[in-house]
């Protein structure tokens, strides 16, 4: 149990912590300000992943094939809130839930119908290889480079949110929606504007993540489950909440899946230690979501109250 | 005749009553992955297949082929839904195509059930080699081990002192590594399985870094193997530590997404490219001049499967309802494999060789494996004494 495999397995937790929060703030203001659960939050992600591989390929450059992609996605996310999404927001949650799967499943059948299962999307090749962090302590570059754009957006986001208009406009509508709409907050605008915004962040991790993992149909859903688990545990609508419980499921996910299958192979067979290894690691996310909720029923930064 | 207008329509009602004389088409169900990140093989399967079709006038046996291409998307319910619709409502006569193992096993019972043969052009489990040996069963690709039998005996002949294993969790992923510790005699630094279709290996490749394993083996087709070995060189581990691939993660579509950081990886096979014979070299060229790639191993496996099942209806002289006749034909191959020598044992599994390839550079400068030595001649499979066949 070395340092170097400590510090290794630290940072690969922060990266994959870092996405998560890219898409749990996305889901946190929407949940937290319009009260609307939105399952189509993972297929954007998808959808961003979809259009900068696309644009990579047309354009040849990774980077302003990831730069268009945002404002792509941003953009469809706005239309889908202006013509569908608004519907639900005087419904019940129910409603919300089944519509919005049902975008999921049509998603997924339209990107198949545009694109294709799967799209190639590589990783620039300046990137590809190690960066000597200290004498003996090597880490991908590409996996610096995730992990200081999502400091870097984490760092956006909050000036945002904290420092300017828009940003008090939210947190007002995120507090009390009622008492911001009756001191004047256009809430249709705002509305759209934070849904863009959100479908942008979703732009950000997918395109980011693609070169990891595979662009293809039905990548969302996985990712989707998780962000949902991170609202909960950072407390609904709170971005600072999303933040911390985004690291935190990230953190324990990839720890657990590094350390449990070498704490079960003291015990166990290889072939059962490196099932039941990950199987519970997943399983310790939702277990961590439980204790935060038995000690915090609304999270650990809630918006409200 | 009176009437010869009534004479003539009467003879011809006569006519197309008769019963055919054998059948007048050979209809195959062709299922495999065509999409998602292990596409590649599925896809060189199918254009394989298909060619070997062209090249025979569009006939196989010399009756006229009907093939029947479904996507099972890498997804047993769905290829158990394809193989049921194949076999109950299309009738086809044979069933082929399953890359994946766990795919193959969820999807073949249905076939087995209804007396249609599956010719494997990929998988061929050891259950099915062994205890579960089953006679509509034929593999005419090699038993899931022996790739990594071969690469476990030149890691012995190496001499390399430790090696730390991967594979995925499943049925092939555990005959991988059965087979590599069968003929590996050094010591195992770490016996790690994947998830099925994982592509981040980030955690896993810390293991390995603290391991400070001399070699690292792994199984991991399609784009597993590709993120990974861009994983295992991005982080810095290709230089100290050798990678050792049974010829399934070294071939043309892991070569082609992964570039030049795979040259001089060492692997097992049992065809290479550069193999000498008259049907291999037809083989190469058509498939380059139709489709404008190199082909891999899963290619070479299509086509011969397609020649095996050509011989066997030419055997039985296209009579392809006579399915026990069929069987006979198919375990007697009497085909020209692109492989070379090509016989069944009586498991149904094939006896042949396997070679030692590295990749290198061919004349053209392109990137390919080269055969560089044969570490198994005539070899079978370890289960076959487990099987009632005769």
């Amino acid at each position: 149990m070395s340092w170097v495999l400590i510090v290794e397995q630290s940072l690969n937790g922060l990266q994959f912590g870092l996405m998560l929060f890219l898409l749990a703030a996305g889901l946190t203001l929407v949940f937290g300000v319009m009260d609307m659960i939105n399952l189509a939050h993972g297929s954007l992600y998808m959808l961003g992943a979809f259009l900068a591989a696309a644009l990579v390929q047309a354009t040849g450059s990774f980077a302003l094939g990831v730069l268009l992609a945002i404002p792509a996605t941003a953009a469809i996310g706005m239309l889908l809130e202006m013509s569908v999404l608004r519907t639900l927001y005087a419904r019940d949650h129910l409603s919300q839930v089944l519509a919005t799967f049902a975008l999921i499943l049509i998603f997924n059948e339209a990107v198949r119908i545009v694109w294709g299962s799967d799209m190639p999307l590589a990783m620039p090749a300046a990137l590809s290889g190690p960066v000597e962090l200290l004498p003996g302590m090597f880490y991908p570059a590409y996996r610096l480079l995730i992990i200081g754009v999502g400091a870097a957006v984490a760092a956006l986001l909050y000036l945002l949110v904290a420092r300017t208009k828009i940003g008090m406009r939210v947190r007002a509508g995120a507090s009390n929606r009622e008492m911001a709409l009756a001191m004047g907050v256009d809430i249709r605008r705002l509305f759209t504007l934070l849904f863009g915004v959100g479908a942008g962040l979703c732009a950000v991790a997918g395109a980011l993540l693609g070169p990891l993992l595979a662009v293809q149909v039905g990548m969302g859903e996985n990712i989707l489950i998780l962000a949902f688990v991170v609202i909960v545990i950072g407390g609904i609508g709170s971005i600072r909440g999303a933040l911390v419980g985004a690291v935190l499921v990230g953190l324990v996910d990839t720890i657990g899946r590094a350390f449990l299958p070498l704490l079960f192979g003291l015990f166990f067979q290889p072939r059962v230690a490196s099932a039941a290894g990950p199987a519970i690691a997943s399983v310790l996310a939702y277990l961590l979501m439980v204790a935060v909720l038995v000690f915090r029923p609304r999270g650990l930064f809630p918006a409200r109250g | 005749m009176k009437n010869p207008l009534l004479t003539a329509v009467v003879v011809s009602i006569a006519a197309a009553s008769l019963p055919a004389q054998g059948a007048d088409k050979v209809k195959i169900g062709f299922i495999s992955t065509l999409s998602g990140p292990s596409a590649a093989l599925g896809v060189d399967i199918r254009d394989a297949f298909m060619l070997a079709v062209k090249l025979n006038g569009g006939k196989l046996g010399g009756l006229p082929a009907e093939v029947l291409i479904g996507d099972d998307q890498f997804k047993p319910e769905v290829g158990r839904q394809l193989a049921e619709k194949d076999v109950k409502l299309d009738k086809v006569d044979f069933l082929t195509g399953f890359v994946f193992s766990n795919i193959m096993l969820a999807s073949v019972p249905v076939a087995f059930e209804n007396k249609i043969i599956y010719i494997s052009p990929n998988a061929a489990p050891s259950p099915l080699a062994g205890k579960q040996c089953n006679p509509y069963f034929f593999a005419a690709s090699w038993p899931n081990d022996a790739y990594h039998e071969a690469a476990g005996q030149h890691a012995t002949t190496k001499g390399y002192r430790s090696v730390y294993m991967l594979a995925p969790n499943y049925q092939a992923g555990k005959d991988s590594l059965e087979g590599f510790k069968r003929f590996y005699k050094g010591s195992i630094a770490g016996e790690v399985y994947t998830q099925l279709g994982q592509l981040d290996y980030s955690a896993e490749l810390a293991q390995v870094r603290a391991a400070k394993p001399e070699a690292v083996y792994i199984f991991l087709p399609g784009g597993m193997g590709i993120n990974f070995i861009k994983q295992f060189v991005g982080a810095g581990l290709s230089k100290d530590i050798q990678l050792i691939t049974p010829g399934f993660s070294s071939d043309q579509d892991i070569i082609r997404a992964v570039g030049d950081p795979m040259l001089g990886t060492f692997d097992a096979a049992h065809w290479a490219l550069d193999l000498d014979n008259a049907a291999n070299k037809k083989f190469v060229a058509a498939f380059e001049s139709e489709y404008k790639r190199l082909p891999t191993v899963y290619a070479s496996q299509g086509y011969d499967t397609a020649l095996l099942i050509d011989s066997a209806v030419r055997e039985v002289k296209g009579k392809i309802e006579n399915t026990e006749g069929v069987r006979k034909a198919l375990k007697a191959a009497k085909f020209q494999s692109v492989r070379g020598a090509f016989k069944f044992n009586r498991n149904q599994y094939p006896i042949q060789n396997y070679y030692l390839r590295v990749v290198g550079r061919d004349s053209q400068g392109r990137l390919v494996n080269k055969t560089i030595g044969t570490i198994f001649k005539d070899r079978g499979d370890a289960y076959v004494q487990d099987c009632p066949m005769k």
